[in-house]
């Protein structure tokens, strides 16, 4: 067991999969010599060559068609958008090239790969380096969607997503590359579309992603804390595959949904979750479903202003309590 | 009389001689002509309702297809994009399977999952038809990678047309081809038209693909695209550089497209006598020429002519009795186990 940063885990994972399978391959922009521009891969260079781990030009459209293009054929490539942001300039290998091709060929072509990339605000990048674009890629039939919460889940998820036969997006939190966490040694694989219960409780469901998982765990605490109200905090780790079983399960036990996302409110992974549970568990729930989301607005640069519009323990805690309460 | 960009270029003839050999020669066209009939037959079963949807055809276009596909070994990879049966037809993929899946039929490439636009038949090389434009440029890059990576000698082949060159894909995947020497092969037919637009208006350069390779540190190279002999010859020469490790070829082939861009295109935006001049340098005619300089007869060429047109007889015959695709692969191939769950 080591203590471990969110981004020192990025290339403790990557390290574990190109170190037992020679066809794993990771490109993108300045992640080989340079150690990537929030530092995630130092040393995989180092570790595994040039011929492994290659620095690409600024070109994102050519960065996924490539990981495709070696996908197809046979390697297992991971590849670099560095701002999450960023798959709006290739978001045609994302929504028409990568998740469609199976399905078209009639199950000839395959595209095992991940896109790893930089997601999530708290940088004060302003509007187009901070967004949470899980729900971009969620909505999309072929594609799976990963976004770990911890270092640990990095590792196991990430080992997961490259051994996966899907393409795979897998969202980091910027602001949690600094995060520490336990980390067992050895090698870590988990598995996609597993929730996890983090703090059991008995009196609301509270689901969260990525950055709003120590969030709505700081929440849960205060809440018991300050109010005695106990709630289950279930880190969703994967939207694509969704686990729906734990998720109805814990609804079917506290009898209240809460989602904390980060992302702004209109078609968020909460809204979808939200109608599976009014569909097959609505006479489970005592009182109304409720999203905790970042407002329909452009995030803004300054600090004291993304403060703001980010749901925080605070407001999820308070949001709660006067949903439980009224 | 308007000037016809590309044509005067064009018909600059080849020295003739005999590198290619009889054998060869019928082959590339036996393909040609398999080609001409096909898309034919194609547009004639679009007018009886019986190609569903859209469908971009290769007439006029034969040579290219044909020579490239020729040039290139068993193993050789082909990006096509929309415009694709062509290329696909020319890595020897039946015609039943072509006609099937333009009919949308289960007896189809792809069982009418795909449709005109994706044809894909990997076990022929044929590595998917791409119909975002440019979007193939950078995973055939990709698929050369693999072959650099894994020391493969397989080439990737990308075709695309004029249009494509002046999207930001093109230009990506040409830099990363030219950083990393790919072992990729970039093919622009040049047919003249943009979708209903001339290329010379919507393009800063007369050479939409030649005339940007210097950008890339390519050569500059453009031949004509009618003359399947030529075609062979370059494609050849490009795939040997591939192979040996000097990286990608741009290759900017000069034709013209018999009919409109689409199904839904009568081609009206043309130059009145433009299509005639253009069939004066059709390629299955100057091949047919070229077959008789060599002392190929008249009864050999006919019986090639003969067997295609059974052959695509056969095929359309076939997909008429074919059963449409059943309601249980709708749910198939999403995701690699088969399924298409996204949930538990």
């Amino acid at each position: 067991m080591a203590e471990l940063t969110y981004r020192d885990a990025v290339a403790r994972g990557i390290a574990q999969e190109m170190a037992r399978d020679p066809d794993v391959i990771f490109f993108g922009e300045d992640v080989a010599k340079a150690g990537g521009v929030f530092k995630a891969t130092v040393g995989l260079y180092e570790q595994f060559g040039p011929k492994r781990v290659r620095d690409t030009p600024i070109s994102e459209q050519a960065i996924l068609g490539a990981a495709m293009g070696a996908a197809m054929t046979g390697l297992k490539p991971i590849a670099e958008i560095m701002f999450s942001d960023f798959v709006a300039v290739c978001f045609d290998y994302i929504a028409n090239e990568f998740p469609k091709s199976r399905y078209m060929s009639n199950g000839q072509l395959k595209c095992p790969l991940v896109v790893r990339t930089g997601n999530g605000a708290g940088s004060r990048f302003g509007a187009q380096h901070s967004q949470s674009v899980e729900n971009w890629c969620m909505m999309i039939p072929g594609l799976k969607v990963v976004a770990p919460s911890t270092p640990r889940d990095v590792i196991g998820l990430l080992a997961a997503s490259v051994r996966d036969p899907d393409p795979v997006i897998f969202l980091e939190h910027k602001s949690l590359y600094a995060m520490k966490g336990e980390v067992p040694d050895g090698e870590i694989v988990d598995t996609l579309g597993t929730a996890s219960i983090i703090r059991p409780g008995k009196d609301a469901t509270i689901l969260a992603l990525a950055l709003m998982v120590p969030r709505a765990l700081a929440a849960a605490e205060k809440l018991k804390a300050e109010h005695g109200i106990d709630c289950e905090v279930i880190d969703v780790r994967s939207l694509v595959p969704l686990d729906t079983q734990t998720i109805l399960g814990s609804v079917g036990r506290t009898h209240r949904l809460f989602t904390v996302e980060e992302n702004p409110r209109l078609c968020g992974w909460g809204a979808e979750i939200v109608s599976i549970v009014a569909d097959e568990a609505f006479y489970d729930l005592d009182g109304p479903p409720v999203r905790i989301t970042t407002p329909h607005i452009p995030l803004p640069a300054a600090d004291i202003l993304e403060d703001m519009v980010l749901p925080t323990p605070e407001r999820i805690a308070e949001t709660i309590r006067r949903s439980l309460q009224s | 009389m308007p000037k016809t960009p590309g044509l005067a270029q064009a018909v600059v003839t080849p020295v003739v001689n005999d590198d290619i050999g009889e054998q060869l020669r019928l082959k590339l066209y036996h393909s040609q002509m398999l080609i001409r009939e096909a898309e034919q037959r194609a547009f004639d079963l679009f007018l009886q309702n019986l190609v569903k949807g859209t469908s971009h055809l290769s007439l006029g276009q034969e040579a290219i297809a044909a020579g490239f596909a020729e040039a290139m070994r068993p193993g050789d990879l082909s990006f096509c994009t929309y415009r694709g049966h062509a290329h696909t037809l020319a890595r020897g993929v039946s015609v039943e399977k072509v006609l099937g899946e333009l009919m949308q039929r289960d007896n189809g490439l792809m069982r009418g999952k795909g449709g005109s636009m994706h044809l894909t038949s990997t076990e022929h090389g044929v590595m998917g038809s791409y119909a975002i434009i440019g979007a193939h440029l950078p995973i055939a890059c990709g698929a050369a990678l693999r072959a650099q990576y894994k020391g493969h000698s397989d080439v990737s082949v990308c075709f695309f047309g004029d249009g494509t060159t002046n999207i930001g894909a093109f230009h990506e995947a040409l830099n990363f081809a030219a950083i990393w020497k790919l072992p990729v092969v970039f093919v622009c037919e040049n047919n003249l038209y943009m979708e209903y637009t001339p290329i010379g208006e919507v393009t800063a350069v007369e050479h939409p693909a030649a005339d940007r390779a210097s950008a890339y540190g390519l050569d500059r190279i453009i031949i004509d695209g009618n003359d399947a002999d030529i075609v062979y010859r370059t494609a050849s020469a490009a795939y040997a550089r591939a192979r040996a490790g000097h990286g990608p070829s741009l290759i900017e082939c000069m034709t013209y497209r018999h009919s409109g861009h689409s199904r839904a295109d009568p081609a009206k935006y043309r130059p009145e006598g433009e299509l005639e001049r253009w069939k004066q340098h059709d390629p299955v005619v100057i091949y047919r020429e070229r077959l008789k300089q060599f002392g190929i007869s008249e009864a050999a060429i006919a019986k090639i002519d003969e067997d295609v047109r059974r052959e695509v007889d056969e095929a359309t015959e076939a997909c008429k009795k074919a059963p449409m695709p059943p309601a249980d692969i709708l749910f198939t191939d999403v995701y690699a186990d088969g399924g298409w769950a996204w949930r538990n």
